[in-house]
């Protein structure tokens, strides 16, 4: 059981960007993916949640053995994908509480409704582990919060939704210290060997508290170096042009 | 004229969405196609009016036939309205009913479907329900009419009630008002006449429902309220016709009057097929510290040409016009406000909210007239447009005529467009596109959705969703 990504190629506006990625994240792991601005991990996680904008030219990726690809947006969600925007979108009117529900009630059977006490009193509940105050249910997703506040909406819609494999595009930029800590021990609340993760982040410093199980370097569209946890650091020490010069000599 | 009754045969052909159903005709009265002077005796003799009525009738005819269509303002697909192809009076001759038992079974059975005696049962204190020309169900709750509230259809309104009638019929809205509000005065038959005595508050809504049952009809209720010194009512006025193969004319005249420090809310949730001319003039007079809003939701139809108006002829009078309109595919929303203001410290607030649909139109066309002699008068205008498609249409008009620096005035607009980006992220969190979709307008219009009663809120969300669901994949 596993998200399987092989020999991935995807481009836009005809501009290759993904160029034969491989990479497995097995359920119950935490893998991570660092890499310089541009090197392709927005667009990576976009593809997989299916945006319209990217042409995957080949290759193929399998969620629990069933192809992705073969899915539209709504149903890769429903199937148990999920993406943490690295810029979630707002949706003036529309409050954080209904959209929940909605997306919560699109994965009820057909002829069944959300229970409305059991699902309000759990939100509360996750909001209160993110800190988030309690005048977010009513308020108009994204709209108008910070930076912050969006990335702790994320995790609770994260939390909400309890994903099989979740992708986590940058949760750490834009956050203090104190939220980046608060935003990590909610994602660590969901792991669990019924989810993977693959945390996105540019910096080492969210893997300090998502320790992660491994680490995948990407260079210009490709994994090009996969290790444990200590390879964040020694990211950290020597800076990206440390991969690309390893590319450009072997 | 007369046509043979048919047999009543009490299958509803079925079609696909909410009220696209017909029952075979059966009228007693059939006016025939097309309009004369005929026609006019033909409704008069039917309805036994009155010879102020009558004469009332044939003067509006011939403004009618004199006025030219407003097409250098107006769209040119009102030419297509072919006036000799419509029926303008269809009835069974039956007297509306004050208890749904007693109503024919096939007309009984389209109000149930339309939901009717049941948000009676649950919160109205009196409906009228109309099929075609005629009432066919007409009731009051007993605690109301108790406090002499009058609620009655028109032609019981001007004959048992001619003193309150007629000081104020043809008053608010004159039959030269324009070609429509002529066509209506002079073939008028069925709306409301609601009067409502000095000091009461009616509590809960009283409701109308318009339903047009036949093909090539023109549906031409005509409504007046009168609100008297200190009393209160809301009136909600619903209405559908089935989708026919050729157009079908609804054109209506309400006129309101709110006397000193009354309050009258006029509220509208209509769904008309989309072959439907919807060509419908409405305005209220104000008097001394008296307040009229128009909550108006148009959905369907092929036009809508509907600009609700506010005299506010009372110092301190109130106007407001909260307006939602959802243009889809083929259909042009030509919607609107009209706010006169006519006395010192007058205010008057217009909020429109529009979104086009696929190739739908819609168009803002507002009025706002301040005079130089008064002082103190406040308008606020916002009106917003939400672009689905990159086909779909908005246009503006304000037209605001403020004289003097005695005034406030504001005036905002905006159009926006549901951004793909809006509706990825959506779709990542499991919402079908026309699930997204239907949030994002729901979204659009929230805050105006409120100012309708719960029930109705619930019921234009689910015409939102209906119209959505059509429009996307
Ligand atoms: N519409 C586009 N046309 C061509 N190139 C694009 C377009 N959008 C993004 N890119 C390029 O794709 C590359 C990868 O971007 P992205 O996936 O956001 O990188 P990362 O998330 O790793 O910073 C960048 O070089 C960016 O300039
Ligand atoms: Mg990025």
């Amino acid at each position: 059981m596993s998200l399987l990504i092989t020999d991935l190629h995807a481009a836009i506006d005809g501009t290759e960007i993904l160029k034969g990625l491989n990479l497995e994240v097995p359920k119950g792991e935490v893998h991570a993916i660092m890499g310089p601005n541009g090197s392709g991990k927005s667009t990576l996680a976009k593809v997989l949640a299916g945006h319209e904008d990217y042409q995957v030219t080949s290759g193929s990726v399998s969620m629990d053995n069933q192809d992705l690809f073969a899915m539209e947006v709504d149903e890769r969600s429903r199937a148990g994908f999920f993406l943490a925007f690295q810029y979630p979108a707002e949706i003036p009117g529309v409050s954080n509480a209904n959209f929940l529900r909605a997306a919560l009630q699109a994965r009820m059977p057909k002829g069944e409704d959300l229970d409305a006490v059991e699902f309000y009193k759990e939100m509360r509940d996750k909001m209160g582990k993110l800190g988030m105050d309690q005048k977010f249910t009513g308020r108009a997703v994204n709209e108008g919060f910070s930076g912050g506040e969006k990335k702790r909406n994320e995790i609770l819609q994260l939390m909400m939704l309890a994903p099989s494999y979740a992708v986590l595009d940058e949760t750490d930029s834009g956050l203090d210290i104190d939220a980046l800590k608060v935003v990590a021990e909610g994602v660590n609340t969901m792991r669990s060997p019924a989810r993977g993760f693959l945390v996105i982040t540019h910096y080492q410093r969210l893997l300090d508290y998502i320790v992660p199980d491994v680490v995948h370097v990407m260079a210009d569209g490709k994994i090009v170096k996969t290790g444990g946890k200590d390879l964040a650091l020694e990211l950290e020490e020597k800076g990206y042009d440390w991969v690309k010069e390893e590319l450009v000599t072997s | 004229m007369d046509k043979e009754s048919q047999t009543v045969t009490a299958i509803a052909e079925e079609k696909d969405t909410v009220g696209d159903f017909t029952f075979p005709e059966r009228n007693k009265f059939d006016a025939g196609y097309g309009l004369s002077e005929a026609t006019v005796d033909y409704i008069c003799d039917v309805k036994n009016d009155p010879d102020w009525v009558r004469d009332f009738r044939k003067k509006a005819l011939r403004i009618f036939e004199e006025k030219p269509m407003p097409t250098h303002w107006a769209t040119k697909d009102l030419e297509t309205i072919n006036f000799d192809k419509i029926r303008y009076y269809l009835s069974d001759g039956e007297r509306p009913k004050r208890s749904w038992d007693e109503v024919p079974d096939d007309i009984k059975e389209t109000f149930e479907r339309l939901g009717i005696p049941e948000q009676e049962r649950a919160f109205l204190a009196g409906v009228e329900a109309q099929f075609d020309s005629e009432a066919a169900y007409s009731n009051v709750k007993d605690a109301v009419s108790e406090q002499g509230v009058i609620f009655v259809n028109s032609a019981e309104g001007l004959k048992e009630h001619e003193e309150v009638f007629r000081p104020w019929f043809g008053k608010v809205i004159p039959s030269s008002d324009n070609k429509f509000s002529a066509l209506n005065s002079a073939v008028f038959s069925g709306g409301s006449f609601i009067y409502v005595p000095p000091g009461v508050k009616v509590t809960h809504p009283l409701q109308a429902y318009f339903r047009i049952n036949s093909e090539n009809f023109g549906q031409f209720e005509r409504t007046l309220i009168i609100v008297d010194e200190g009393a209160e009512l809301t009136y909600m006025e619903g209405c559908t016709a089935p989708k026919f193969e050729t157009a079908t004319l609804h054109s209506a005249v309400v006129e309101l009057v709110a006397m000193k420090d009354a309050k009258l809310q006029y509220i509208t949730v209509q769904n008309w097929s989309s072959n439907v001319f919807n060509l419908v003039t409405k305005r209220g007079i104000a008097h001394e510290n008296a307040e009229v809003r128009w909550i108006d939701c148009n959905i369907g139809s092929r036009l809508t040409m509907k600009y609700p108006g506010v005299v506010m002829k009372g110092k301190g009078a109130r106007g407001e016009v909260v307006s939602i309109a959802l243009a889809n595919d083929g259909q042009h929303q030509d919607t609107g406000a009209k706010m006169i203001h006519a006395a010192d410290n007058t205010t008057s607030n217009v909020v429109s909210k529009s979104i086009s649909v696929g190739e739908g139109r819609s168009t803002y066309r507002g009025q706002v007239h301040i005079p130089k002699h008064l002082k103190g008068c406040v308008n606020n205008t916002e009106c917003d447009a939400l672009l689905i498609n990159s086909k779909s249409k908005t246009d503006t008009y304000p037209a605001i005529s403020v004289k003097g620096n005695k005034h406030a005035t504001q005036h905002e607009a905006s159009v926006s467009q549901v951004s793909e980006e809006q509706i990825f992220y959506m779709q990542q969190r499991g919402l079908s596109e026309a699930e997204a979709m239907s949030l994002s307008v729901n979204g659009f219009v929230n805050d105006l959705v409120r100012e309708f009663p719960m029930e109705y809120s619930v019921e234009l969300k689910r015409l939102i969703d209906l119209e959505m669901e059509g429009s996307v994949g």
